[in-house]
């Protein structure tokens, strides 16, 4: 017996080494292709981690003003919905309270990109056909792309690690802090590789892997708003909490990244599963055939084929992401007391009048910045089918090339509007049903799509790259971006007015509560208008490809 | 509508891309109702010749134009009238091959949906699968089939065949010989001779950008070479002072060499004087054609057509 199970074990063992023949050529590949995307997202990263520490220093310099501003942030369910609880009131339990929720989305997203880019994608682009035809295991490609995340996370938690200890601040939560960003990195390094194994395209394994961040971020939201200590099981249940409830700064407790890897390395262990049975670019979910004849008939019904998928995906998240934070929005005022500080914070994100108010400002504007990813990404997709050369014949038909944008454009201006209204409507139905105030609906309708200026604007932004200077479109996503990012942390860090300025966001009146002036939506609609016909014009001049 | 006699009048074009002049005063006339090769070296300046037409690439300088319109002004009006089939169609991976056909159709003067369905079937194409899963030969049916059942007047082939099988290959070419007994014009860019030479009225060959040779075949022929070996009488003499002789080689009284075949006379006339035992002499074959002027001969773009031919230092694969 022991003479036949050998030799198959050692063939088991064969066939795994066979499996990931080639992976170190790939991931030398990978990081080839990755030097500058995988340098800037860390350097990004660590800048945010380290600059945010430095400026909670220069903000609160002494110990009081920082325990009463976590005494304060703690009491307040809002806050603690939108930056979690805060479990230590030193410089640095406060410097990672504001930055660990934004940069562990970074972190994720970071991930995300990295292994969708070099899996799914070098499938569906056929790239990965003649790779696999030489001496390439059938999980090597997998193994690299992993190991490309790993490396990039690994450089992240060390370089925070670094950095925050170079700041003055002890080295244990540093060190924690380091290695809680990397843990949730590889979790959704593996979500994605997951995913990029259930789907055909890349775009749709990581709509796959952003569902499943938002849905982790809106867990944490819930399980954090209900309990001060992050003991929620929701909570528990959402890897971005993860990295929270390992205390940095706040007697450590390093043993719940172990969560972390443990989620990381079980999925991974389910895409390797998947990895190994499927045939090169083909999916787990099937294409049916479609009709033989077409209807579409012309760039605007090309534009909603192209289109609709990705609304209607962000319009599900945004809805339920909205019924969420309208009904923690009830009861917003009730506890806050009088504590000054959290009040200034969330007034600073939405406005003067009342906290329940204040409130859900912060999240329309919150909203309005999400939504402004997804009109960056409509406009963007135009320099997708460019360079993919899909666009070519399309435009060696009799459509102006105008036309042909103007039905993309059409989803990044009117898109984002709808996924504005819609989002509104299910936050003002979540507020007016846990408020039993169903008057309020149409007030936060109304608040959330005053947002559509300054998300058209962004897009517009991206249409005048996308117009003048195509090669660096791209650019377009690291604006949209750094609004995210100034809006999240401008307000907790009460960043000065000409950083705050930078955003469209600061400019819209804060509402509900605020005082809808004309002048400032007439002004940033008149700046988009501007810039989207001068990115138009200059479209319509260049050379296509 | 009034149909002009030239459907394609391009001269002195020029394009750079950075410091790239990918055309370098390129020059293409092609005659309404003709089928035109376009034919150069990869990276000759075919493709970008073709997006100046139109109207994707804007011209730096040099006149074009195309069914007597300007290309980049009258782009949408010319579109109309202009069906494109690229050499790597790309396709949406959600949408089924029928969808696209139709949505070109749309996009061009309107699609003739009896000659779609007869094309579908000459084809062997099934409409219904979805982008994604047609290969190579079939994502070029796609476009293919799109653009013989549109209403236009010229057809822009851009390697059109590429990926084609033989039985394919010989469906197109049927359907570019019905496109041109309908009057239609054809500007088919190919690196396949057979193709180019059961097809084409006229060629026009492309390097670096710049035209080196344009006319009918029979033109084309004429100013190439014939190799003619032969057995004479007795050992010849004077053969290698004779215009136009090259790769002369005497081994006794066996002679092989090559002649421009304008000078094929004096040749003949010679070694008649010795005395002819035998003789063969072989036409050029088009591959010989092409690559004469395919080769890269740097400070010599001017090709045979302005007497480089005589020159005799070529060395042609044979």
């Amino acid at each position: 017996m022991t003479a036949v199970a050998q030799p198959a074990a050692a063939a088991r063992r064969d066939g795994s080494r066979r499996d990931l023949a080639g992976t170190g050529t790939l991931l030398r590949l990978a990081l080839r292709r990755d030097r500058v995307l995988i340098p800037v997202w860390v350097l990004l990263l660590t800048v945010l981690a380290v600059q945010n520490a430095a400026a909670v220093e220069q903000f609160y310099p002494t110990a009081a003003e920082r325990a009463e501003l976590v005494a304060s942030m703690n009491a307040n369910t809002s806050m603690r919905a939108v930056y979690g609880p805060a479990f230590s009131s030193s410089l640095g339990g406060l410097a990672v309270w504001e930055m660990l929720t934004i940069g562990s989305v970074l972190i994720a997203i970071m991930s995300m990109i990295i292994v969708v880019r070099h899996t799914r994608e070098e499938e569906e682009t056929g790239r990965q056909e003649l790779i696999s035809a030489a001496m390439v295991g059938r999980r090597a490609p997998l193994t690299s792309a992993l190991l490309a995340a790993a490396i990039a996370n690994s450089a992240v938690a060390a370089l925070v690690a670094l950095g925050l200890t170079g700041v003055g601040l002890p080295a244990g939560g540093s060190l924690v802090t380091g290695l809680a960003l990397g843990g949730t990195g590889l979790v959704f390094a593996a979500v994605a590789a997951l995913a990029a194994q259930l789907t055909e395209s890349a775009r749709l394994a990581k709509g796959l892997t952003g569902a499943v961040l938002g849905a982790a971020f809106v867990l944490r939201a819930a399980g954090d708003s209900g309990t001060t200590d992050g003991s929620s099981p929701l909570a528990w249940a959402s890897p971005l909490a993860w990295a929270r409830n390992a205390r940095p700064f706040a007697d450590e407790r390093p043993w719940v990244l172990l969560l972390s890897l443990g989620l990381a390395a079980a999925v991974t262990a389910a895409a390797y599963e998947l990895a190994g049975r499927r045939d090169i670019g083909a999916s787990f979910l099937a294409t049916r055939p479609g009709p033989a004849a077409g209807r579409i008939n012309g760039p605007y019904g090309l534009a909603w084929r192209l289109q609709r998928g990705s609304l209607l995906g962000w319009g599900t998240g945004l809805v339920l992401a909205g019924l969420v934070f309208g009904a923690m929005a009830e009861g917003a005022g009730d506890l806050l007391g009088d504590n000054e500080q959290s009040r200034e914070i969330i007034e600073r994100m939405g406005g003067a009048s009342g906290i329940t108010d204040a409130f859900l400002a912060a999240m329309a504007g919150l909203f309005g910045m999400i939504t402004a990813v997804y009109a960056v990404g409509a406009v963007l997709r135009m320099r997708g089918e460019e360079t993919s050369e899909r666009a070519e014949p399309i435009l060696a038909g009799a459509v102006p090339r105008l036309r042909w944008a103007a039905g993309h454009l059409l989803f990044a201006f009117a898109g984002s509007a709808v996924l504005l209204a819609a989002c509104g409507l299910a936050m003002g139905a979540g507020y007016g049903l846990a408020a039993g105030e169903p008057g309020a609906v149409w007030r936060v309708t109304g608040a959330v799509l005053a947002q559509a200026p300054a998300v058209w604007a962004l897009a517009a932004v991206a249409v005048l790259l996308l117009g003048a200077v195509p090669g660096a479109a791209a650019a377009a996503w690291g604006l949209v971006g750094g609004a995210l990012v100034i809006g999240w942390l401008g307000p907790a860090l009460d960043l000065p007015r000409a950083v705050m300025n930078l955003t469209p966001f600061t400019h819209l009146p804060k509402l509900p509560g605020g005082d809808p002036a004309a002048a400032p939506y007439l002004w940033i609609l008149l700046a988009a208008a501007v810039l989207t016909a001068a990115g138009l014009a200059a479209f319509r001049r260049r050379d296509i490809g | 509508m009034t149909k002009a006699t030239t459907a394609i009048s391009v001269s002195g074009l020029v394009k750079t891309f950075g410091r790239t002049r990918a055309l370098d005063g390129l020059d293409l006339h092609v005659e309404t109702g003709e089928v035109h090769g376009f034919l150069g070296p990869n990276g000759s300046g075919k493709s970008t010749t073709i997006r100046v037409l139109l109207g994707l690439l804007r011209a730096d300088s040099g006149t074009t134009r195309l069914l007597d319109g300007d290309p980049w002004r009258d782009a949408v009006e010319l579109h109309r009238r202009v069906a494109y089939v690229p050499g790597d169609v790309t396709l949406w991976r959600n949408l089924s091959g029928g969808e696209v056909i139709d949505l070109y159709g749309r996009l061009r003067g309107g699609l003739d949906t009896r000659r779609r369905g007869e094309l579908l079937e000459r084809f062997e194409l099934d409409p219904t699968k979805k982008g994604r899963t047609y290969s190579k030969g079939n994502r070029q049916k796609v476009a293919l089939v799109a653009a013989f059942a549109s209403d236009v007047e010229l057809l822009i082939l851009d390697e059109p065949t590429s990926g084609l099988d033989p039985l394919m290959e010989g469906v197109f070419r049927d359907c570019v010989a019905e496109e041109r007994d309908r009057g239609r014009t054809v500007l088919l860019s190919s690196h396949i001779l057979s193709e180019v030479e059961a097809l084409c009225d006229r060629v026009s060959i492309i390097r670096r950008g710049v035209t080196v040779e344009s006319g009918s075949l029979t033109d084309l022929r004429h100013l190439t070479r014939t190799s003619v070996s032969a057995e004479l009488a007795d050992e010849p003499d004077g053969l290698s002072g004779l215009p136009g002789v090259h790769d002369l080689s005497v081994r006794g009284r066996r002679v092989r060499l090559q002649v421009d075949t304008d000078k094929l006379d004096g040749v003949l006339r010679r070694l008649a004087e010795t005395g002819v035992r035998s003789l063969t002499s072989t036409p050029p074959t088009l591959e010989e054609l092409f690559l004469r002027h395919y080769q890269d001969e740097p400070g010599k773009p001017g090709g045979l057509g302005n007497g480089a031919a005589a020159d005799g230092e070529e060395v042609v694969a044979s």
